[in-house]
């Protein structure tokens, strides 16, 4: 009976949010940094599932993939190529740690009284329970959308909105070049320097 | 008990966004380690994924970004990973050069 009064929904909400905030919070208070990498891992994966159950399985599928699977591996490689043993743990002074907590606690207060006096964002979806699940597969539109056609718009009257909503194409070849740069001068910048008083090698 | 039977709105998602955004500000302002304000960045950008997720999704309102919050995620996605790239070759050449990894050591160009 008290089992049928739950909405799952909210339930598994507070157990990803609780997850999330707490491995964050864990990054900020642990001092090893090995810690912390694997912190930054379950916080990050449990804020997939928080996306999961806003409805965007591609985007939460994404942050797995790219964010757990790739971004973190790299940061866990830096952590292990610059781990000698002083560098491990780091304290941080406290007055450091009550100027920073203090200025983030009112940063933290304002943005939580902006969250919560809009009435638009405190009041449910009406439409909530019409929302079908077999109506959210987005995975074709997104791509879509990339490549220039907003399949999901097309039935927009205003026709110059329309037009507006042509899609992101652009923003998608700005952002392939940029990773094309990125990767390049990463690897031009972390690869191993030849000293120039080497005998006879390129400086 | 009574927040498992309410539902949940955008307000929550931006709770938990905020949460994360505030962490990793203090985090960046806090850690020595180069690696821990890498971490920081991280999660500021996660924290505004969570907050363009909520605004887009078609659950939790009825005029919703769509998927415009959700391709503006991707995108944020995306770039975090090059960020993340560039920054720790730029922390491996600090090291390489100072071999130290604390943000307080580079002070070179201090007048």
């Amino acid at each position: 009976m008290m089992l049928a009064a739950i909405d799952w929904h909210a339930f598994f909400f507070w157990l990803f949010a609780l997850l999330t905030c707490g491995f964050a919070l864990a990054v900020l208070f642990s001092n090893n940094v090995v810690h912390m990498a694997f912190y930054l891992i379950l916080a990050l994966g449990a804020s997939a599932g928080l996306f999961f159950l806003a409805g965007a399985e591609f985007v939460g599928a994404m942050q797995l993939m790219i964010y757990v699977g790739g971004t973190l591996v790299l940061v866990i490689f830096g952590v292990m190529l610059t781990a000698q043993s002083q560098f491990v743990s780091m304290e941080t002074r406290a007055g450091e740690w009550v100027v920073a907590l203090g200025v983030g606690g009112s940063l933290l207060f304002m943005l939580l009284i902006t969250a919560f006096n809009v009435e638009d964002w405190r009041s449910s979806n009406p439409e909530r329970d019409r929302v079908t699940i077999a109506d959210n597969q987005v995975t074709t539109q997104i791509g879509l959308g990339f490549a220039g056609v907003r399949v999901d718009k097309l039935e927009q009257p205003d026709g110059r909105l329309r037009a507006g909503m042509s899609g992101y194409l652009l923003p998608f070849v700005i952002v392939s070049i940029h990773l094309l740069v990125v990767l390049i001068g990463a690897a031009y910048m972390a690869r191993t320097k030849r000293r120039k008083d080497d005998s006879g090698g390129r400086s | 008990m009574i927040e498992f039977i309410e539902p949940i709105h955008v307000s929550h998602y931006l709770l938990v966004g905020a949460v994360m955004f505030v962490t990793g500000a203090v985090c960046m302002a806090t850690k020595r380690n180069v690696i821990g304000i890498l971490m920081g960045v991280e999660l500021v950008l996660n924290g505004a994924n969570i907050n363009f997720i909520a605004f887009g999704s078609k659950y939790l309102r009825s005029d919703s970004l769509g998927l415009d919050g959700q391709m503006i995620a991707l995108f944020v996605i995306v770039l975090a990973a090059a960020e993340a790239a560039v920054a720790l070759a730029i922390a491996l050449n600090f090291y390489n050069n100072h071999t130290t990894i604390d943000v307080d050591e580079a002070d070179d160009l201090r007048g």
